[in-house]
């Protein structure tokens, strides 16, 4: 029989090696689960992870196309991290990114149609304090009337979703736009359009904001006492406080940084590659950063790799749409599956496998 | 705006059939809960048991068997989860959102091709006299059978934590792991139970959402309502009776909402849509600040070392 | 019956690193009050969970009344006569007396009855109790009751009690061994683990001395002297700490009727507590465990805060300064619980340094840290305390108990505190260990510290305390100078035999 031995340390050798692990179960799995649905599943898995860069026809749209989708995943999930290693659960990220972008976009079309360059940072800083006001909603009741922050956050999804819909059939409306719904395009506003550096790249302001980001929460996590007192917390709450970790203080800080990054990441998303804020212009980013934080061990540079090659799984996974005429759907299933992989292999980083005869236990 | 419009009557009866699926689901995270176990895929549970139990209504057309593939689909996906927390140690938290996320893309790949397809109706039970009273009657006692079910099981699963063994059992489980393991009981053969056991109420509780409540399939159709189903539990602080509570009071929410906007009132729709979950968390905290009662051990990892 | 009611043959159990038993061997004859005597980490715990069914030998066996004797789980222990009394309590603390006894029983009456029962079996043994309370609302010693009770009602042939006696005052172990010879008289068998001598000299018959998982003797206890007892389970002389005699200087902490609220819910709040230390002295704390004394180092330490004037420190006001700003000013803790509170077990000892060493040792600038001076800290804590590990960079809960504690207290002894208190600073350590902290102790007072030590080791306390106090429900006792206290006396100030009956038993 198997049974689990505690590790004396963690193993730095297992903890960097089971995201590898944990993703080529993924695909030996998805390969399985796309082989049910009637594909190819080696096809498949090349058309998701190879074709986007490596394919002569397509590579050259898809590749921009990764910084595109990679630059919000990992500046939501780089704050989200933050939270998850304190023990503090903001998983209605989904909500702090549409209310960011919301909020930013309402400056951003308040001074439409001016040319001021001042326009795009004010949208900035608006997104990043919608997303943050809309996470301090838990942080406060938690604070102050130990109301479970994991509920709240989710379901402060819902009520965002309910105002973009809002917003985008009233409020922030195209006066121009015949009555569809939907906000002006940000593409004919260039003061506040978010759009690419450089040609051809994909790389826009998102982007660098998510590497700034990634650089930032790095030093503050290996160096600053804050984030030696996010470590403590997470592990022992009991030897945080003995250490003069104050939790609420803590708990305000986790949720507000990982809000006004969701909020920015919305922000940059509405403002550049979405153009507009619409009824469902937010697309489940919210979500798959919390997949793409695990997958980087809550690590910032972890996250870095994770969120591209969460971005591949996006942009593959279109790509196998389009060829193959693979259910969107399955690479929904299939980064869940990713997790659940990643969840189980966690396992050795802990604990040794030894085979031995049955006991009590 | 035409308030009149508005029948208490049939509101009640209403709000009994928008209660029910968050009701199940509820009674379920309860018993898991109290084994000490925090279960967040609730609402992949719920989803992946509204395409089972919708698929197998629609192939079978009897609605009795799309029931229990929910049931078992549910408890399939919970299992998943039992075991990776219980034998693999891992966090339930994220082990829970996983469930979710992995619940929310497999149904919508399960359901691609019952897309607009009408499940077959379940026939309503008319329970004899009691349904024949003036006014009540025809409110209480005229529902389908699940609705009278997920009521019996509230009370099953009362009598089961107050009065059996088992129940006893359960609760020293999510009490005290450690002396529960001391005693010799199978700490983990216990909660893979509950879990599994949670896993078919939430697939249930889907069911009746796609085969009766709505009735059809859409993806992501839970919207919610499992995490609502969550926020019940604390809010009943883990007491099988104020699920009840706690579940009427916001299928009646719900059902007030849906009507005020059919009466036209003057507030935009999208504002009355988010008034449930407003609602929800206005109730967690005026709950959660009076009560401690929460399992002592919920949530946290057991791992025998002798 | 003829022969042994229980033969342990042989018995060997490896775990990963360390073999606990050693083809260990014995015997318990029905009746007989037999002591498992060793040290902390001896094997003497394994070796029990073996015979309650809880983990099974690699080799050897047992044999039990003349059968071979092999539970698989404690149902099946349980159902031949086998019953256990817990060191740390397997009790439900959600749940009522009569729920928690009927969860250790094979076979429970209706609750109604077994309410009865449970009235009717503690009246006769002098154990009152009432079925319907929560057991999070009791006393350490009324719970160590439930358990027994939970024993007795299965009629046990043997019975286990793992060092029962650190819960309870000398006045309620005086009536529990009452209540065990009676047992003993009526015909069950009792294996009694303790490391503690005189209770074993005055109350068993037999003993089986453990070392490092090896029997290295058998004995009548009676027929010997508690240093050669001592000297057998050690298995070397005794280093006992000296004290040189100092002058006593100015107030350093004054508590003034402090009362805080415990933050757990079935923790005990402290009343009133007032409390005066000088430079030099070292104030010994007992009690039962769960009166309080958690809570009174949270207070201390900053983790939870009082009204401002409630904790005086060299003058100043601080009761409603968090941790860090006590630590400033000269107050440092050590809390009892190792893994987990005092130090963080995933981390690494240099990261445990930092824990609490950041502010006096100086290891931030500007909010960044300075991981070399938290290493070179580790190290100088390692060397200075003679801590078993590889290095720093190994995480705490690698080391065994002994040598995380000496870590622990020698982070707050480098800090040079003014006032320090501890709680439990030698729980479940070696003898030798526990000698080196308790010296570091001694040596800090006779720089000029003042040390208030919470324990709940009488023999500990009078070693190195100048004056001795004792929490009872959340009060502190008004301390009285060590020198000259009666075991009597000290029993008294921890609250007596609290509602226990002495009449009732008939030994």
């Amino acid at each position: 029989m198997l049974r689990l031995e505690k590790r004396p340390s963690p193993s730095k050798m297992w903890t960097a090696l089971t995201p590898i692990l944990a993703v080529i179960l993924t695909m030996i799995a998805g390969g399985v689960l796309f082989w049910i649905l009637g594909k190819d599943p080696v096809e498949a898995i090349r058309t998701i992870f190879w074709d986007p860069l490596f394919h002569e026809d397509f590579a050259a749209y898809s590749r921009p196309q990764l910084l595109v989708k990679a630059g919000p995943l990992i500046l939501i999930a780089v704050g989200l991290s933050l939270g998850f290693r304190a023990g503090i659960w903001n998983i209605g990220a989904e909500g702090q990114y549409i209310i960011g972008a919301i909020c930013g976009a309402a400056v951003g079309l308040a001074f439409y149609p001016s040319e001021s360059f001042l326009i795009f940072p004010a949208m900035v800083i608006a997104g990043a304090l919608g997303g943050w006001a809309w996470a301090m909603i838990p942080g406060i009741l938690r604070t102050r009337f130990n109301t479970n922050e994991i509920l709240v956050s989710l379901l402060l999804v819902y009520v965002a979703e309910q105002l973009l819909a809002s917003m985008s059939l009233g409020l922030l409306r195209n006066p121009e736009g015949r009555g569809f719904p939907g906000s002006r395009n940000f593409r004919d506003f260039p003061a506040a359009h978010n759009g690419e550096i450089f040609a051809n790249t994909g790389m826009h302001w998102g982007v660098v904001a998510a590497f700034i980001a990634v650089i930032f929460v790095y030093i503050l996590l290996s160096r600053h006492i804050l984030g030696f007192q996010i470590r403590v917390a997470g592990q022992s709450p009991k030897a945080a406080r003995f250490a003069g970790v104050n939790p609420n203080r803590l708990i305000l800080f986790c949720l507000g940084t990982s809000g006004a990054l969701a909020g920015l990441a919305g922000l940059f998303e509405v403002s550049g590659p979405a153009g507009q804020i619409s009824i469902d212009f937010n697309s489940g980013y919210g979500f798959t950063a919390i997949i793409v934080a695990f997958l980087g061990r809550l690590n910032p540079i972890g996250i870095l790799l994770a969120g591209l090659l969460m971005a591949l799984t996006y942009i593959g996974g279109e790509l196998a749409q389009l060829m193959l005429g693979l259910p969107s759907a399955a690479i929904q299933a299939f980064q869940g599956m990713l997790l659940f992989f990643l969840l189980a292999v966690d396992v050795l980083s802990n604990y040794r496998i030894k085979f031995s005869r049955s006991e009590g236990a | 705006m035409d308030l009149s419009a508005i029948n208490p009557l049939i509101l009640v009866a209403s709000l009994m059939v928008a209660a029910t699926p968050i009701l199940l689901a509820a009674i379920g995270e309860l018993v898991v809960e109290k084994a000490g176990i925090l279960n967040l895929g609730v609402e992949g549970m719920m989803i992946t048991g509204a395409i089972c139990g919708f698929a197998i209504a629609v192939e079978t057309g009897s609605p009795f068997w799309g029931f229990i593939a929910a049931a078992v689909g549910g408890a399939l996906l919970s299992l998943v989860f039992a075991f990776l927390t219980q034998y693999l140690l891992s966090n339930q938290v994220a082990t829970g959102l996983a469930l979710t996320l992995f619940g929310l893309g497999l149904s919508s790949l399960l359901g691609q091709k019952y897309m607009g397809v009408k499940p077959p109706s379940t026939s309503k039970l008319d329970i004899p006299f009691l349904s024949d009273i003036p006014g009540i009657g025809r409110v209480l006692f005229q529902h389908d059978p699940m609705v009278y079910f997920s009521i019996a099981l509230i009370a099953a699963v009362w009598l089961m934590l107050k009065y059996s063994r088992i129940g006893l059992v359960l609760r020293a489980v999510g009490e005290n792991h450690d002396a529960a393991h001391a005693l010799g009981y199978k700490v983990v053969r216990i909660r893979i139970g509950a879990i599994a056991f949670g896993g078919a109420c939430a697939g249930l509780g889907g069911a009746y959402l796609s085969l009766i409540r709505v009735p059809q399939w859409t993806e992501g159709m839970t919207a919610g309502a499992g995490w609502i189903a969550l926020a019940i539990v604390v809010f009943a602080s883990w007491r099988p009776w104020r699920i009840l509570m706690g579940a009427y009071l916001f299928g009646g929410v719900t059902v007030l909402q849906l009507n005020l906007q059919a009466a036209g009132l003057a507030i935009p729709v999208e504002y009355l849509s988010m008034s449930p979950y407003l609602i929800t968390i206005i109730v967690l905290v005026i709950i959660n600040r009076s009560t401690q009662s929460a399992p002592a051990e919920l949530g946290q990892v057991f791992h025998a070392s002798h | 019956m003829d022969g042994p009611l229980l033969a342990v043959n042989g018995v060997t159990k490896a775990y990963p690193g360390v073999v606990a038993n050693d083809t260990v061997t014995f015997t318990v004859d029905p009746g007989e009050v037999h002591a498992l005597l060793g040290e902390n980490g001896a094997g003497k715990s394994t070796l029990v969970k073996m015979i309650y069914g809880l983990v099974r030998p690699d080799s050897g066996g047992m044999v039990w009344k003349g059968e071979a004797f092999e539970p698989a789980t404690p149902h099946a222990a349980r159902k031949s006569g086998v019953a256990m009394v817990f060191q740390h309590f397997s009790l439900f603390e959600a749940l009522n007396v009569a729920e928690n006894v009927a969860l250790g029983m094979e076979n429970p009456p209706p609750m109604r009855q077994l309410s009865a029962r449970i009235r009717d079996v503690s009246e006769a043994y002098g154990l009152p109790l009432d079925p319907d309370r929560l057991v999070g609302d009791l006393s350490a010693g009324e719970r160590q009751r439930v358990e027994i009770i939970r024993c007795l009602l299965q009629d046990p042939k043997l019975l286990i009690m793992d060092e029962p006696t650190s819960v309870l005052t000398p006045q309620e172990v005086e009536i529990l061994f009452k209540t065990l010879r009676k047992l003993s008289a009526e015909g069950t068998a009792i294996l009694y683990i303790s490391h503690k001598l005189e209770e074993i000299r005055s109350l068993c018959t037999g003993a089986t001395i453990l070392r490092l998982g090896k029997v290295v003797g058998n004995c009548d206890p009676r027929e010997k002297t508690a240093r050669e007892l001592a000297e057998l389970m050690v298995g070397e002389t005794l280093h006992i700490p000296s004290r040189e005699p100092g002058t006593l200087g100015d107030t350093l902490l004054e508590l003034t009727n402090l009362s805080v609220k415990s933050a757990n819910p079935f923790g005990t709040s402290l009343k009133d507590v007032c409390l005066n230390i000088r430079a030099g002295e070292i104030v010994g704390i007992g009690g039962v465990a769960g009166n309080g004394q958690d809570e009174l180092l949270a207070a201390l330490s900053g983790e939870s805060i009082a009204p401002a004037g409630a904790v005086k420190l060299q003058g100043q006001e601080i009761g409603m300064l968090g941790p860090n700003q006590r630590r400033a000013l000269g107050l440092l803790a050590a809390p009892e619980e190792r893994l987990g509170h005092s130090a963080a077990p995933d981390m690494s000892l240099t990261e445990n340094a930092a824990l609490t060493g950041t502010v006096r040792e100086g290891l931030s600038k500007n909010g960044f840290l300075d991981w070399g001076k938290a290493r070179n800290f580790a190290e100088s804590i390692i060397q200075g305390f003679d801590v078993r590990t590889p290095g720093p960079d190994n995480a705490a809960r690698s080391l065994s108990g002994g040598n995380l504690q000496k870590f622990v207290i020698g982070r707050e002894v480098l800090q040079r505190p003014d006032v320090l208190v501890v709680n439990q600073p030698t729980w479940g350590v070696d003898a030798s260990a526990a000698a080196a902290i308790r010296q570091s102790l001694l040596d800090l007072a006779a720089k000029g510290a003042a040390i208030i030590c919470i324990s709940q080791d009488l023999d500990e306390l009078m070693e190195i305390s100048d004056r001795f106090a004792a929490l009872n429900e959340g009060r502190l006792t008004e301390p009285r100078p060590a020198k000259g206290l009666t075991v009597d006396e000290i029993g008294l100030m921890m609250g007596g035999a609290h509602d226990m009956e002495v009449s009732h038993v008939e030994a």
